[in-house]
């Protein structure tokens, strides 16, 4: 186990680069874009003064290096800062201290959400998409297994906001079963919040279903040519079983890395059907702050969204792993 | 001390207790308490909060000054000046000092009665080097705040001014406990008909009605009501069509059909002050002559932009902001198209041709692209080489607006004349996006002074009909359209006769104003 352990902390330590890398280039790319955050906040009202007093205060008159370095260096005390948007409001009150909202309380819950419609997309689509994976591997080339192909990858090269208003017109506006509306809010139930998240859900189940089915389906086949699946067949097991039993256990690794891109981008991806359907995730927030440039928020948001690939690829690799004794003692 | 008369009513003293017999007579027979108003709205943000003096948008204006809190008074549906917190105000005959009488008995959420002190400190929160508020220019001009009384306030001006009851209307102006702004700020305590009782910032806010209210009877009919975030068109479109909201602002022209397929979806649409405009820089050459500004007057097809440009959604304007959500609004003689007159101009300003750069931006208004193109064919017939510079939304204000000689922009309008002259026409104000000053037009400039403390009302109109003319002939900004607001309901929801035109959603009261029908 112990060369899993180093595989880990190697990665991490990699994965910290990573993100710092990341962070250098959100800064630089949202100070290149045209605009600030003054510009953006005083809209029509931009007089030179107006802009200038904000700057002054938010500390956007900086030098560049000076910005980022007083960014970075509240950051790795683990202070990911004030939004701009929060730290002018407190200017106008004259109390900074009565800032109150830091960007991780901003962020905090938004992110909960974005983990929860995940989740149930996960749920949903995960099963769903191994499953049919399994079943069109065992009735290769059949009707089925061409038509559960063609459903997929039809639903993968639609644009999202097109599958998100397809399932639209046909669960909330011709059948009302679901409300077209996701917006959830702390204090609903657990029963509503979970009616009012499925529609989204079952968009993005229809968005990442393809790439997972797929890929079961062909590394299973992959095995189904190897001696010893033939040997299973001789032995005269079922078909059904010789792929759960003998097939899928060492086609393992490539499918939980498949699910874990796919995860990753269930976390990151998401902006648009969060927009479609009014959820309240870290998508709308990130948006949001990108068009005020505040870039603390962008930062913030940019490094949680690498640090869940960075922790999804690394929990697929150390599973691939674990699925596999010949990884798992090496010689 | 002399009695102000506004829109040919007087809207002071015992007229303004009245509020129902002023308002709509209609209105108290059909409305009744009860039930909730689900509301889809744009312009949320995660940002927005409880502080008067940042808010800009409908949404933040619909859930503070349309529910939350209250002002000292408000424009009612029909345009007239009505007292909110203020029951009556007098004025001295110059116009400079300002005696509000505040109304009695009106507590805050949280217990506290409301006196003058909460006028003075609110108002004071608008003042001052620093202050960042969307109110200053507003509340700049008084010199003087004093409680009279403890239901009484007199403001001083540093210079007359007959529409000072109407800038105290203004959304910005909320009215907070004093010496609790902070944790109402931070809360949203005011004394409007709603407490709130959930507010995510650019995702909900749920409000419940107070038990009694001086509006009762009047206004606030809605037991609970509840703003949802919708900066989507489709998706706010979305959400009427399938009945999760029950009114939605800002509809997308493109799509309004199938709302009105719907039967039971109602659209509604008043045309207001809100005007789509092409300002030139008059200080700069060309445009300093005014050949060259009447030359692209008369080359514009104004008809044709409303038309195209706001598919019939508005009305034709004629270079003039004032609008019919304005009272004094002139009927002046159309500008037509004509490019045989544009092409006069031309010669008197010594050309034969003009080759000229247009600026627009999606950041001016939606189809501003596309209304710089009808205005560079319609002008070509004349020898008008119209250059559309397709600039970037970001930083448009900034970098474009008041920079570059022309270029496209929007105004939603002024509730009376002076506010919209004086932030956009004024010698001097940072808005003055014509740069129009004395040396294009003295007599603009000093009737704009001499209007400002004018009681009499018909001297009024006279004057600011001149200044509408002026405007007109000799005005730097091309104005071709005033554009509707529109927005749509359900058939559950009951609204009154008279739709207010100053601003989306009935001036943003909707929560006040409508009822379950």
């Amino acid at each position: 186990m112990s060369s899993v352990a180093k595989i880990i902390g190697q990665r991490l330590l990699l994965g910290l680069l990573t993100l710092f890398v990341i962070s250098v280039i959100i800064f630089t790319a949202v100070n290149m874009l045209p605009g600030d955050f003054a510009q953006a906040v005083l809209g029509q009202g931009a007089t030179p003064e107006a802009v200038a007093a904000i700057r002054r205060d938010l500390g956007l008159d900086q030098p560049f290096l000076v910005r980022y370095w007083s960014w970075l260096s509240d950051m790795l005390r683990g202070d990911l800062g004030t939004s701009f948007a929060q730290a002018n409001f407190a200017t106008f009150t004259g109390n900074e201290s009565q800032a109150g909202a830091t960007v991780m309380a901003q962020i905090g819950p938004r992110f909960e959400n974005t983990l929860f419609l995940a989740g149930v997309t996960a749920m949903i689509a995960v099963p769903f998409a191994v499953g049919l994976g399994i079943l069109s591997a065992l009735f290769r080339n059949s009707a089925f297994d061409k038509g559960a192909n063609v459903f997929a990858l039809t639903s993968i090269s639609s644009p999202e906001f097109f599958l998100a208003y397809v399932l639209i017109l046909f669960l909330a506006v011709l059948n009302p079963i679901l409300p077209s509306l996701s917006n959830i809010y702390e204090g609903m139930g657990m029963g509503e919040r979970l009616q009012r998240t499925l529609l989204p859900a079952l968009t993005l189940t229809l968005v990442v279903t393809a790439h997972m089915m797929r890929m079961t389906r062909a590394a299973i086949i992959n095995l189904l040519a190897s001696p010893y699946i033939e040997m299973a067949r001789l032995k005269g097991i079922k078909p059904m079983r010789v792929i759960v039993r003998h097939a899928l256990p060492n086609a393992l690794a490539p499918i939980i890395n498949v699910i874990a891109i796919n995860l990753a981008y269930l976390i990151t991806g998401v902006v648009v059907v969060e927009v479609v359907f009014v959820y309240p995730g870290i998508g709308q927030l990130f948006v949001d702050s990108v068009k005020i440039r505040d870039i603390p928020v962008v930062q913030a948001c940019c490094l949680i969204f690498a640090a869940a690939y960075i922790l999804l690829n690394l929990m697929a690799d150390i599973f691939s792993i674990l699925s596999n004794p010949r990884l798992r003692h090496p010689k | 001390m002399t009695r102000i008369s506004r829109r040919g009513l007087l809207r002071t003293g015992a007229a303004a207790g009245v509020l129902a017999a002023t308002g709509l007579p209609l209105r108290a027979q059909q409305a009744q308490r009860g039930g909730k108003i689900t509301v889809g709205l744009s312009g949320a943000n995660t940002s927005d909060n409880w502080d008067g003096r940042t808010h800009s948008d409908v949404y933040m204006i619909s859930a503070a000054q349309g529910a939350v809190f209250d002002s000292l008074t408000e424009v009612a549906a029909d345009g007239s000046l009505v007292g909110e917190l203020a029951t009556d105000w007098e004025a001295s005959a110059d116009a400079k000092v300002w005696t509000f009488n505040l109304r009695q008995g009106v507590t805050f959420h949280n217990g506290k009665p409301f006196n003058a002190d909460d006028v003075m400190e609110s108002i004071a929160l608008h003042q001052g080097e620093d202050t960042k508020s969307g109110a200053k220019p507003l509340v700049e001009p008084i010199v003087e705040m004093k409680k009279t009384g403890e239901h009484q306030v007199q403001f001083t001006l540093a210079a007359g001014n007959a529409d000072f009851p109407y800038l105290m209307s203004d959304y910005h102006l909320l009215i907070y406990p004093a010496g609790q702004i902070e944790e109402a700020i931070a809360q949203g305590i005011g004394t409007g008909l709603y407490q709130v009782s959930s507010f995510e910032p650019g995702v909900r806010f749920v409000g419940t009605r107070v038990d009694s209210h001086y509006k009762d009877g009047d206004a606030g009919w809605f037991d609970e009501i509840e703003f949802i975030a919708i900066n989507d068109n489709t998706a706010r479109m979305n959400a009427l069509l399938t009945g999760q909201v029950d009114a939605i602002n800002r509809i997308d022209f493109k799509t309004e059909q199938l709302l009105k397929a719907n039967p039971s979806i109602l659209i509604q649409e008043v045309t207001g002050n809100q005007h789509y405009t092409f300002p030139m820089l008059t200080n700069i050459a060309p445009f300093d002559d005014v050949n060259v500004r009447r030359a692209l007057k008369y080359g514009v097809n104004r008809q044709e932009m409303v038309d195209k440009i706001l598919f019939g959604h508005g009305q034709v304007a004629n270079d003039s902001p004032i609008g019919p959500a304005n009272q004094y609004m002139a009927e002046l003689d159309p500008i037509p198209y004509d490019p045989d007159q544009s092409k006069y101009y031309l010669k008197q300003a010594g050309l034969d041709s003009l080759n000229i750069d247009l600026s627009a931006s999606s950041a001016a208004f939606e189809s501003a692209v596309d209304a710089a193109q009808l205005y560079q064919a319609s002008a070509a017939p004349s020898g008008i080489n119209i250059n559309v510079v397709q600039e970037p939304a970001d930083g448009y204000w900034s970098n474009v607006w008041i920079k570059k000689p022309w270029c496209a922009c929007y105004w939603s309008g002024r509730a009376t004349e002076d506010w919209m002259f004086s932030s956009a026409y004024e010698e001097g104000v940072p808005w003055n996006d014509s740069q129009w000053d004395s040396d294009d037009n003295a007599r603009f400039q000093s009737l704009l002074v001499e209007a400002r403390a004018e009681l009499d009302s018909a001297k009024r109109r006279q004057m600011y009909g001149e200044m509408q003319t002026i405007l007109r002939d000799d005005g730097g900004v091309v104005i071709p359209m005033f554009a509707n607001w529109v927005q749509a309901h359900n058939t559950r929801i009951g609204t009154p006769d008279q739709i207010g035109n100053l601003w989306q959603m009935d001036n943003s009261r909707m929560a006040e104003r409508w009822w379950v029908a």
